[in-house]
């Protein structure tokens, strides 16, 4: 079931199309979702497939196109890091290494205690800063070293 | 028109036209993959690359629109080179599986890779796999490693079967053609993905691994399971149909065919074949010759005909049967004195007997349906009862025609409908009287006093007015009528009324026949005329003697119940059937005959088009057919004139020289209108499911696997269930009359209120009775 949150914000999305496309919101109210689920379960694509009046596989199409919705629990904290090639010859490797090595989890896996998880990404667009991760899609770190890393690790660990 | 240069031939084409059209149209062959003419435009495999004049690089010739002065090279240097280079990326990932492969043979990536392809591959890497499906008991989507995603098959689920089933998830390398979440694939049409798909990554489950393509010998043949007359070929080993393919044909099927046409030759091989004539004697099945059997048909309806009289003989056809085999029929029948011989099995209502002007039959022609721009469908399952039909109609709806239903389901057509009625089967006619009688006030005429009593008291609603005055605003206006408005106990009032509403309005209006022969029929004359009786009246007032011709009576009949009642008291019956059926419980001889694969013989369909074909394998075992069977039966009664070298020779004799289309007519005159009966409590709705129409397609194991086979349900309004305190699931007994049967409730809110569905054609449900009429639901 949609929460009646999600059904607001994605009726505001719907506002800006016309409404024999409502399809066109497809991508925001699949965000909607992951915001407040962390993220996007079958279950969950159904509903915004009727809501939006579209075919269920149609949903899936999207869904799992982009990266950047998690198609299974993902933690509280997804990091996501680049891996493509500005940041690879700055130093992604490493940077995906010590994330494991610190949090013992690989690419696509989450913590034991569900705060963190990790994940690979493809380029942010900002090569300017790399290597570069993301916290949640929402904010991006760059210019990681070691030390960095584990400063944000332990302020996302404190919330 | 636009002047173009194709490899050096000047050409002219429409504007509009991609590259790709204007070269096939000249006969310059650009190969391709992901381009179809009846699909969307995709341009994702990038083979039909092509060098154009002034452009820098080459261009998909299938997303290329002409432009005037172009000159296009398909087989220059740089496009070859393009079209090589992209083979190579094709096969990167294609596994070379193709001697395992079904689609070997016929397969457009292996062809064109013996023209594009490296006879070498530079890739040392490992190749993708994609993992297999399960996405049903039709279509095989078990090496998807083999997908060169074109999307064909997906753009032919959203385009032309009206729901996508399948997509492609995920992205890049890793994309992949996949339903969600595993489902299956339920699409009435899903066969023809098989066809569109250009490598083996979709083949045919009941054909998988049975023979190699260039074993099979191509047989046309021609659908024997709707009225469209779909043109197939059968694709024969061994003297086996091994496989059955569409063969394209614009003004009917296009290139498609539903999957009961594809796949109901599974039941020309099941184990329920009959092969040999038996007889019934002293309560025992023995099997004899020919003559034996023969004889004593013969005898027993002489000696009916004499006792009992000629009257006491009936013949039951179905509407399934090929021209000749009706003809013969009532030729024997009429022979032996009686006159009563019909093929409307599912008809109830025959008080337009007499007063029809010729057969009944589409009103136009099937191509004709897709440039309607108004449309009222009437009383319709349209897309179980005609799938191509129904897709015929939706390509329409696509390009701007908005349909009207009037009907007593909401089943999902899978196409936008500009308005609809759904209403308990007694108010159709009184609905139908409201778009007349708003037809007229808006015309401002009056109306013909043959519909006065009709259209007298009744209160024009507001979706009667709507649809009669979108039927008015189009210039191409037909109406249609389903099978279950030719069903109705009131057929011929919503005949009547169509005709009247077709007239004011300027539209055209006929029948999407039942059967494969439903016109055919009436031009053989399988029909009762001088005082016979037809299909209900002899199974009501029960005969002595049956001829069944293809027909199982409790499941081909209106009233299955009455229909097994009265062959059971029948002194003899004479089943002609392809198959050990219920028959062998009553019957007292079975006569093998053959199938339409396995005779020759000719079918006339919705618009009048006489269709002929021949017998695509020799009879199986025994079994003969029909026509020959008949013609002896003929002789041994002294008939006089059954003396046929050929079925050409029983065709040409029924149609003595004449046009077809001159005897067709779907106009009534003179029909004396009867008040409905008083109608209380709940109704019937039946549908005859998709795969249960006729004996093939009962009898093939892979349709009676899809959903469209699942056991019927009891199907009601949740606020009906909630009144009789059932929830769904429960098991429930249905009443008709004296009839009672159990069956598991469910839910379908497209039902009106006080209508009960239950499925006709079924055996579960055979023993209800009538598919109209009264009917109560109670709890167990």
């Amino acid at each position: 079931m949609l929460s009646d949150q999600i059904k607001t914000r994605i009726d505001r999305e719907l506002a800006k199309y016309p409404a024999d496309q409502k399809q066109s919101a497809v991508m925001a109210a699949l965000r909607f979702v992951q915001d407040e689920k962390g993220w996007i379960s079958n279950d969950d694509m159904e509903d915004v497939a009727g809501y939006l009046g579209m075919p269920h596989m149609a949903v899936y199409e999207v869904a799992t196109f982009y990266h950047m919705y998690n198609l299974k629990p993902m933690g509280k904290h997804t990091l996501t890091v680049c891996t493509n090639i500005s940041c690879m010859l700055c130093g992604s490797s490493e940077v995906v290494d010590y994330l494991g090595k610190k949090l013992g989890i690989g690419l696509g896996e989450v913590t034991a205690d569900g705060k963190f998880g990790l994940r690979e990404g493809e380029c942010f667009g900002a090569c300017v800063d790399a290597p570069m991760f993301t916290i949640n899609n929402k904010r991006l770190c760059g210019k990681l070293t070691n030390a960095k890393i584990d400063e944000i690790l332990a302020e996302l660990d404190k919330q | 028109m636009i002047n173009i240069e194709i490899d050096g031939k000047q050409l002219q084409v429409e504007n509009g036209r991609s590259v790709i059209e204007a070269a096939h149209q000249a006969g310059i062959y650009i190969p391709h993959f992901c381009y179809h003419k009846k699909l969307s435009i995709a341009a994702n495999c990038r083979m039909c690359l092509v060098q154009v004049e002034k452009a820098p690089k080459p261009l998909p010739a299938c997303a290329t629109p002409v432009a005037e002065g172009m000159k296009v090279y398909t087989a220059s240097e740089q496009a070859v080179k393009a079209q090589k280079g992209v083979m190579e990326f094709l096969l990167i990932n294609h596994p070379l599986d193709c001697p395992i492969c079904d689609q070997g043979g016929e397969c457009e990536l292996q062809d064109l890779a013996v023209g594009y392809g490296g006879s070498a591959s530079r890739y040392q890497e490992d190749k993708r796999v994609v993992l297999h499906k399960d996405i049903g008991p039709l279509v095989s989507a078990e090496e998807m490693s083999r997908c060169i995603n074109c999307t064909r098959c997906v753009r032919f689920g959203v385009e032309v079967a009206g729901e996508m089933e399948l997509g492609q998830a995920f992205r890049g390398e890793h994309a992949e053609i996949m339903s969600f979440v595993d489902g299956a694939v339920n699409s009435e049409l899903s066969g023809n993905m098989i066809d569109l798909c250009p490598v083996g990554a979709l083949t045919s489950k009941p054909f998988r691994y049975k023979a190699r393509t260039w074993e099979l010998s191509r047989r046309r043949a021609v659908s024997p399971h709707d009225s469209l007359g779909s043109n197939l070929a059968a694709l024969v080993m061994n003297n086996r149909v091994m496989r059955v393919d569409p063969v394209e044909n614009e003004e009917l099927n296009e290139c498609w065919i539903s999957d009961r046409d594809r796949f109901s030759y599974e039941g020309l091989n099941s184990e329920e074949r009959l092969t040999k004539p038996m007889l019934k004697q002293g309560g025992k099945w023995q099997e004899v010759d020919w003559q034996v059997a023969l004889e004593y048909v013969a005898n027993g309806l002489r000696q009916i005909g004499k006792e009992a009289g000629a009257a006491q003989i009936g013949a039951l056809v179905s509407p399934g049967s090929t021209l000749e085999e009706m003809h013969l029929v009532q030729k024997l029948v009429r022979g032996l004195g009686s006159h009563n011989v019909d093929f409307r099995l599912r008809q109830s209502d025959f008080s337009a007997d007499g007063k029809m002007q010729g057969a009944p039959w589409l009103g136009m022609k099937v191509a004709e349906v897709s440039s309607a721009d108004r449309m009222l469908l009437v009383g319709s399952f349209l897309r179980k009862d005609h799938p191509l039909f129904a897709s015929r109609i939706r390509q329409a709806v696509k390009r701007g025609a908005q349909v009207n239903l009037l009907h007593s389901a909401d089943d999902d057509l899978l196409m936008k409908l500009a308005n609809k009625a759904i209403v308990p089967p007694s108010e159709l006619v009184p609905m139908l009287a409201q778009i007349l009688q708003a037809v007229a006030t808006s015309k401002g005429t009056h109306l013909h006093s043959s519909v006065q009593s009709l259209v007298q008291g009744v209160v024009v609603s507001a979706t009667a007015k709507t649809i009669a005055e979108n039927l008015a605003g189009g210039e191409r206006a037909i109406i249609l009528l389903g099978n279950f408005a030719q069903q109705h106990p009131q057929a011929a009032q919503l005949q009547l009324l169509s005709q009247h509403i077709a007239a004011l309005s300027n539209a055209r209006f006929g029948f999407i026949g039942e059967g494969a022969n439903s016109v055919g029929g009436y031009i053989a004359n399988a029909v009762p005329a001088e005082g016979g009786m037809n299909a209900a009246a002899m199974l009501a007032s029960p005969r002595k003697a049956y001829l069944l011709m293809n027909v199982e009576p409790e499941l081909d009949a209106h009233n299955g119940q009455l229909a097994l009642e009265a062959m059971k008291s029948a002194e003899m019956v004479v089943a002609m059937s392809s198959y050990k059926h219920k028959a062998m419980d009553y019957a007292d001889v079975m006569l093998p005959i053959a199938p339409f694969t396995e005779t020759s013989g000719s079918f006339i369909n919705a618009e009048g088009r006489l269709q002929g074909f021949r017998g695509a394998v020799k009879p199986l075992g025994e079994t003969r057919p029909a026509w020959k069977v008949l013609r002896v039966l003929g002789n041994l009664l002294n008939i006089s004139g059954f003396d046929y070298d050929t079925s050409e020779a029983v065709r040409d004799e029924v149609l003595g020289g004449r046009d077809v289309s001159a005897s067709m007519n779907n106009t009534l005159q003179g029909l004396v209108v009867q008040p409905a009966p008083v109608s209380t409590g709940m109704q019937r709705v039946a549908d005859v499911p998709l795969y249960a129409t006729d004996s093939i397609v009962r009898r093939s194991a892979p349709l009676q696997a899809t959903r469209d086979a699942q056991t019927p349900a009891v199907q009601m309004r949740s606020d009906d269930l909630a009144k009789l305190g059932i929830k769904a699931g429960d098991t429930v007994k249905v009443t008709m009359g004296q009839n009672t049967v159990q069956l598991t409730a469910s839910v379908n809110e497209g039902l009106p209120a006080g209508v009960v569905r239950v499925a006709a054609g079924r055996a579960e449900t055979a023993g209800l009775g009538a598919m109209f009429g009264a009917i109560s639901v109670e709890r167990v």
